[in-house]
């Protein structure tokens, strides 16, 4: 409970609508609804009892395709961010202690990645192989990975170099000891909200490949790609374009508000 | 100032490189025969023959080692010969320059309305702050950021093009095309940047140096204008050239969803045509765009800030 009473406001409240996703997300599929049985004569079906939030032109559940689409996205954006802060935090503490090559060679692998805007980046590695989970996972994570390899080595540079380090170095303390006790509370509060703006992020470039087309393919109920997919019947069903909109919103949102330090 | 322009080329250089390297390697790892691939890109999926593989192995040299290749490729590039879009056949140089003057169009005016959104909105909420214009402020930005740019350019469509039908959905044309774009983008980089205009509004009008100038008889206005403003115009623009980089990931995902025939449609188009000549050099101009902007803010920077010069 001691970490939830530390948050603000802002944060609980994303908290909050971040876990209500997330059981509508990962708690849906139990009804057993396929998102992706088709039933034509139930196409452009009203929100109602049988389907909640209606069906789509295909005669597919809604609801079990934002859940769907929902999972998904949050799925990437946990992998992407852990992979990328795991890897970020670890590079980023090997260059400011080690220094020398390691440091040079790394610096070198964040600018050639920084060079590029970042969507560029995404959208290339999806040409690879595309609608490819696994190419838009490495992309958006090295995208994320630079943001923490950067962070961690900037905070860390001068707590290295810093007097209290030195001290506790000398006592004989080991390397763990010295990054749990004067590294790491120097970065994590850092390290939590690029975390929480992380996963926004990956959530945007995700359905933004799947807005341009080039991520994951249909049938699969991703965000973006659904937007696209049912922008057609605007007139006919305007409450079905609205959903997967007002989901990829929330998501973005919620996490917003969970990484808080907002003006 | 020549330390800016070095390192920014060294940047536009690196950029090149990786942009190429990543678009051989992903020519190399395409599955299946490259030629092929590229056969059935070009001629459809129905008139793959052997010959036609055996045609696009020959024109672009694919029987040779995978090295030479890479140095063919690199070489191609610096001499500035980016090859012949897949699709289309037409020199992407020719293709690129074309769509470059419709990007820049629409880049400069999004830029030039964002500053004419956020500059205004940022000073008058942060001499009003805590009032309900600053109220209202922050929750249209809080609402206008938490969403993905090309959701904010459907809920324009939405509401001026197909319910006020005021504006064109899409497409190019008269200025009424460019209407919805431009603003799209505006109100996407306005939305974070009127809110660091009004921040270091707010501390300016709370600092020391305002108050000493209303003691000294200077009225609002008058130190408003000589001691507020100078110091709101640096740190707004240095961040809106921050903010750049995101115009160039808005510029993607604006042009597609309205059509717009510039650079980011190009390069969504190649990557979902798989147009790997015209991908490299869509993406090797955005590049240079992210490169060349971030070289004008260093320059701006320079000598709006009179502390930068210091230094040197």
């Amino acid at each position: 409970m001691s970490i939830f009473h530390r948050l603000t406001m802002q944060q609980r409240a994303g908290m909050v609508i971040l876990l209500c996703l997330a059981v509508f997300a990962f708690c849906a599929p139990l009804a057993g609804t396929d998102p992706d049985t088709q039933d034509l004569r139930h196409a452009f079906a009203a929100p109602g009892a049988e389907h909640l939030l209606g069906t789509d032109h295909f005669g597919r559940d809604m609801l079990a395709r934002l859940s769907g689409g929902m999972r998904i996205s949050f799925t990437l954006a946990i992998i992407c961010v852990f992979s990328a802060a795991v890897s970020g935090v670890a590079c980023g503490l090997a260059a400011a202690w080690y220094r020398r090559w390691l440091d040079t060679g790394l610096n070198f692998l964040a600018n050639t990645i920084l060079a590029l805007p970042g969507l560029v980046l995404i959208l290339v590695f999806a040409a690879i192989v595309p609608g490819s989970f696994l190419m838009i996972y490495i992309a958006i994570s090295l995208v994320l990975w630079v943001e923490f390899f950067r962070l961690v080595r900037a905070i860390t540079l001068p707590v290295v170099q810093g007097e209290e380090l030195e001290s506790s170095a000398l006592h004989g303390f080991g390397k763990w000891y010295l990054f749990k006790r004067h590294i790491w509370p120097a970065i994590a509060p850092d390290v939590y909200s690029l975390s929480a703006f992380g996963a926004a992020t990956s959530v945007i470039a995700m359905s933004s490949t799947g807005f341009v087309y080039v991520g994951l393919k249909p049938p699969t109920p991703e965000l973006g790609l659904m937007i696209v997919e049912l922008f057609p019947y605007y007139y006919k069903a305007p409450w079905l374009l609205m959903e997967p909109i007002a989901a990829l919103f929330l998501m973005v949102f919620a996490f917003q508000l969970l990484a808080g330090k907002q003006s | 100032m020549l330390k800016i322009l070095l390192s920014r080329l060294g940047q536009c250089l690196l950029m090149a490189w990786s942009v190429g390297t990543l678009t051989f390697i992903l020519t190399r790892l395409l599955p299946g025969d490259m030629a092929y691939k590229i056969a059935t890109g070009r001629y459809g999926d129905d008139a793959v023959s052997t010959a036609a593989a055996n045609a696009v192995n020959a024109e672009l040299g694919l029987d040779r080692p995978a090295f030479q290749q890479y140095l063919v490729w690199l070489g191609d590039l610096i001499t500035g010969d980016l090859g012949t879009s897949l699709v289309t056949g037409a020199p992407v140089v020719h293709e690129l320059q074309n769509q470059m003057s419709f990007t820049l169009v629409l880049a400069s005016r999004a830029i030039l309305a964002a500053a004419l959104i956020a500059f205004p909105v940022g000073l008058l909420c942060g001499a009003k702050a805590e009032t309900v214009p600053d109220r209202a402020s922050l929750i249209t930005s809080t609402f206008i950021r938490s969403q993905p740019v090309f959701c904010l350019g459907l809920l324009l469509i939405f509401i001026f093009a197909m319910e006020l039908n005021w504006f064109p959905v899409a497409g190019f044309g008269s200025a009424e095309y460019a209407v919805l774009p431009v603003l799209t983008l505006a109100l996407s980089l306005a939305a974070v940047s009127n809110r660091v205009v009004r921040n270091s509004t707010r501390q300016a009008v709370n600092s020391a140096y305002f108050h000493f100038a209303r003691i000294k008889g200077l009225s609002y206005a008058q130190a408003f204008t000589r001691h507020v403003i100078p110091n709101v115009i640096v740190p707004g623009l240095a961040f809106m050239g921050i903010q750049l980089i995101g115009l160039i990931e808005g510029v993607i995902m604006v042009e597609s969803l309205f059509a717009w025939p510039g650079i980011g449609h190009g390069l969504s188009h190649a990557v979902f045509a798989r147009d790997i000549p015209m991908l490299q050099g869509t993406a090797l101009v955005m590049g240079m765009l992210f490169v060349a902007i971030n070289t004008l803010v260093d320059i701006s920077q320079h000598y709006l800030d009179p502390r930068t010069r210091l230094d040197n």
